[in-house]
């Protein structure tokens, strides 16, 4: 089960929790998976959010497998200018 | 994906490195380069836009039959020829709002409605004729006044997110956001000295030279062309397609060249305008925004107001960081980068205890969009002004209490992350050892310093590389070059080959002739889009060897690639002389036809990307005018492609930053209109202004790249505001919590001090 943390202000939408275990092979099961277990978060996650696998961050990256004990962290989608 | 080819240190470039002429460059000073407004198309009208002069008013009806009547009018549009066509998108609801005001105009320079006319007299006579009647609103233009519980209301269905339980009192705070980790309340139980400041920055616009300019041809089957200056002429293409209602692949989007965007062509303005317009016409329309335009209606960046906390050890060590970031993105939620501020304001440090809540909030101005870094620069000046004053309250020397307290690899960065090799250590070490830092300075004169982030981000890149039978190469990328990248990619393209620069050219393709390519923005395109190039071009030197494979009745993983030569792989493969590019390139026609190669795909693994600023000003303390005598950036750019273009980029954002701490600022009336709309009144820096800007460009290699790259594009534009606060500081003796640092401010605050020191001698 992969560790997702969120950002403090999801915390509303998560029953209080920063940080919750998600079974997903990859990141679109990963917010899929969030999505479904708290509704809360899907508006965020239409408006569109990055993700940081280890340390690493992804913009898009839907397929990026993930591990059992994989640490990631839910991030507002990247802008830049 | 990130590649999983770590770059080679041992590695030697024959192009990499080098400094090259730029190809565009002749052009663009002789003035054969074509820019948005230059585009023409036979029979073209001349399209002109009708704006609010009310910073909030509600508009009950529209009256364009007299302009519709008037000789030469070709098309009058307004809010009923864009249905609603964004299936609950809402952020591109908003777009689509902006482009064109609907119930409501938002901020002065909304626009309203819009003609296409054969003249622009005829174009301007008839925005005259259009009738509105307006029923005038309370507007509000201060972030602070928006967040007040009695301030006007932009938008009565908007509840504030991200705070429990969600209100049920409609706000202009959009979005609460909390970033961090540790317990600062603990954190600064521990600290022998807490010190907390509020700042104050002001909305600046991105300054671009060439206004927004758009030509635009529709055909009465919904096929339609538009040639327009932007940062993605992909992203133009979808958005106008969304809104218009028509399929992406009927609109080809060609990108003009670009005189500057920073940002701020991230997003459409009048693009949408000028099809709506050729579409109700049937003529080609073309818009060009005027300057005045481009200030009030084109998107600036957020004005902010920010609390910032900080407490250390005596011995300098920061037990907690807490700060509060309120950032005003125009009328509509989710456009102020409030959420960036946050997230960016801490990460340049080690710390346990870390909290930063950012506000998104809407005012009566115009509908913000990126600026180089988007939301950090403000930020940054908060906290770094706050972690200069605790380094002379602790009586350490700001450098050393910035190394104490620098986030190294393994650190927990203060938005979440463990940050993997960073650059941020040897930048502040780098500024410690260099000679700017140990110069003397003159009267009047004081030193500041500042280190600042970017996170940095990769994307979408699609490239063809097609090589000809006289064995030069074209490359056509899908990125608008706003930096130089178009050189950048010949190099990275050559260095692959084994040939040289001169043999290699790169065309920006329309959105026809390739697949999506993200916009040029978040540092992204030399890392990216250059990847990219790179794998293109393995992918055509894999076809050039197996293309000489088959003459030589070889197998194919029997030759190898040195040097721009085709070689038997060893000596088992048979003994063949090599055979050249140009060779295998003329010989293509009758071995299997044209040779290309071609890469797409989505890049992650940029890395993120710190700098440090050193800036020494004088001020005269009898007007408060102040000049930058010497500035020096030191960054990390992993690996220079085109080390001129990077210390370009260094420059560039230093020069912005400039401009941002001392004298840039949208100015409001209380009518709410802008009082500053030109760059007569809004004064960026020229360069009579400013020093040479010094640079020195570290190479800590990026593993999410071949060579090593990192984006260079905005972490610049992070640390000036600071530095120069910093330095006005060291110059005056007086903290200014607010920007611009123009010389009234500051000379009111050298006044205002003597007074203050005069009262307490009294």
């Amino acid at each position: 089960m992969a560790t997702v943390i969120l950002w403090g202000s999801l915390k509303p939408h998560t029953g209080g929790k920063i940080s919750v275990e998600v079974e997903a092979r990859n990141v679109q099961e990963l917010l899929a998976r969030l999505g479904e277990t708290y509704p809360g978060l899907q508006t965020q996650i239409k408006r569109g959010v990055s993700v940081s696998i280890d340390g690493l961050i992804y913009r898009e990256g839907w397929l990026e497998p993930l591990k059992p004990d994989s640490e990631v962290f839910l991030l507002p989608r990247m802008q830049g200018g | 994906m990130p590649l999983d080819n770590a770059p080679d240190s041992k590695r030697k470039y024959n192009v990499v490195g080098t400094r090259p002429l730029r190809p565009d460059g002749i052009d663009k000073v002789t003035g054969r380069a074509k820019f948005g407004a230059d585009a023409t198309a036979p029979g073209q009208l001349v399209g002109r836009i009708l704006r609010s002069p009310h910073a909030h008013a509600k508009i009950k009806s529209i009256d364009t039959s007299k302009a519709e009547k008037l000789a030469g009018v070709k098309a009058v549009i307004t809010r009923d020829d864009f249905p609603d066509h964004t299936d609950g998108d809402s952020a591109l609801y908003d777009t689509m709002y902006n482009i064109m005001a609907r119930e409501k105009a938002l901020y002065e320079g909304h626009a309203v409605a819009a003609v296409a006319a054969t003249t622009p007299a005829i174009a301007r006579q008839a925005l005259k004729l259009i009738k509105i009647d307006y029923e005038i609103l309370p507007h509000v233009t201060d972030v602070d006044e928006a967040m007040k519980p009695n301030a006007p209301v932009l938008n009565r269905k908007m509840f504030t997110d991200g705070v429990d339980p969600k209100p049920t009192k409609a706000s202009n705070i959009a979005r609460r956001f909390e970033f961090g980790h540790g317990d600062v309340e603990e954190g600064f139980k521990k600290a022998d000295i807490i010190i907390e400041r509020s700042f104050k920055t002001e909305a600046t616009h991105q300054g671009y030279i060439e206004p927004h300019a758009a030509l635009a041809s529709m055909s009465p089957d919904g096929t339609a062309e538009l040639w327009c200056c932007t940062q993605g002429h992909y992203m133009v293409r979808d958005v106008c397609a969304r809104i218009l209602g028509i399929d992406i692949s009927r609109l080809r989007v060609t990108q003009s060249e670009i005189g500057g965007g920073f940002g701020g062509k991230t997003t459409v303005f009048i693009e949408p305008v000028a099809l709506a317009l050729s579409r109700k016409a049937n003529r080609p329309v073309k818009v060009v925004m005027t300057r005045d335009e481009v200030f009030k209606a084109s998107g600036p960046t957020s004005s902010t107001s920010m609390d910032i906390k900080i407490g250390v050890t005596k011995d300098g060590l920061i037990t907690a960081a807490d700060g509060t970031f309120r950032y005003q993105g125009g009328p509509f939620a989710g456009c102020s980068p409030a959420e960036f501020g946050a997230m960016s304001a801490f990460a340049q440090f080690h710390l346990d205890n870390v909290r930063a809540i950012g506000y998104d909030v809407l005012c009566n101005r115009p509908k913000t969009i990126s600026y180089r870094a988007p939301g950090a620069p403000m930020a940054n000046f908060a906290v770094e002004s706050v972690i200069e004053e605790l380094a002379h309250k602790l009586g350490m020397a700001p450098i050393d209490f910035r190394i104490k307290n620098a986030a190294r690899e393994g650190t927990k960065s203060s938005y979440g992350p463990v940050y993997g090799p960073i650059g941020l250590g040897p930048t502040l070490e780098a500024a410690k050892n260099h000679p700017h830092f140990k110069a003397p300075l003159g009267p009047n004169q004081g030193r500041g310093m500042a280190a600042g982030f970017w996170f940095n981000f990769g994307g979408q890149s699609c490239v063809s590389l097609n090589i000809p039978t006289d064995g030069t190469i074209t490359v056509s990328v899908g990125s608008p070059d706003i930096g130089g990248s178009r050189a950048s990619m010949c190099m990275m393209v050559a260095e692959e080959l084994g040939i040289n620069y001169e043999q290699v050219r790169a065309i920006i393709a329309d959105t026809s002739s390739l697949g999506h390519n993200d916009v040029t923005d978040g540092s992204r395109t030399t890392f990216a889009t250059g990847m990219a190039c790179i794998l293109a071009a393995r992918d055509a030197i894999k076809k050039l060897c197996a293309r000489a494979a088959a003459t030589w009745g070889i197998p194919e993983d029997a030759v190898t690639w040195e040097k721009g030569f085709a070689k038997p792989a060893g000596a088992n493969a048979g003994d063949f002389a090599p055979l050249s590019l140009k060779e295998i390139a003329a010989a293509s026609p009758g071995t299997g036809g044209p040779i290309a190669g071609h890469h797409e795909y989505s890049a992650d693994g940029a890395g993120v990307s710190f700098a440090t600023h050193i800036c020494d000003i004088e001020v005269d303390q009898e007007t408060g005018a102040s000049k930058i005598v010497r500035y020096t950036v030191i960054q990390d750019a992993g690996k220079a492609v085109h080390p001129a273009y990077v210390e370009g980029q260094f420059q560039g954002g230093a020069v912005q930053g400039i401009g941002w701490a001392l004298n840039e600022e949208y100015i409001y009336g209380k009518d709410g209109r802008l009082q500053n709309a030109g760059f007569l009144d809004y004064r960026i820096p020229v360069c009579s202004d400013l020093p040479m800007i010094d640079t020195m460009i570290l190479e800590i290699p990026n593993p999410g790249h071949p060579y090593g790259v990192r984006g260079v594009g905005e972490t610049s534009i992070v640390p000036p505001l600071a530095a120069i606060a910093n330095a006005v500081a060291a110059a005056t003796g007086v903290r200014f919590t607010q920007l611009p640092m123009s010389p009234p401010r500051i000379l009111k605050g050298i006044e205002d001090a003597k007074k203050a020191g005069a009262k307490k001698a009294a």
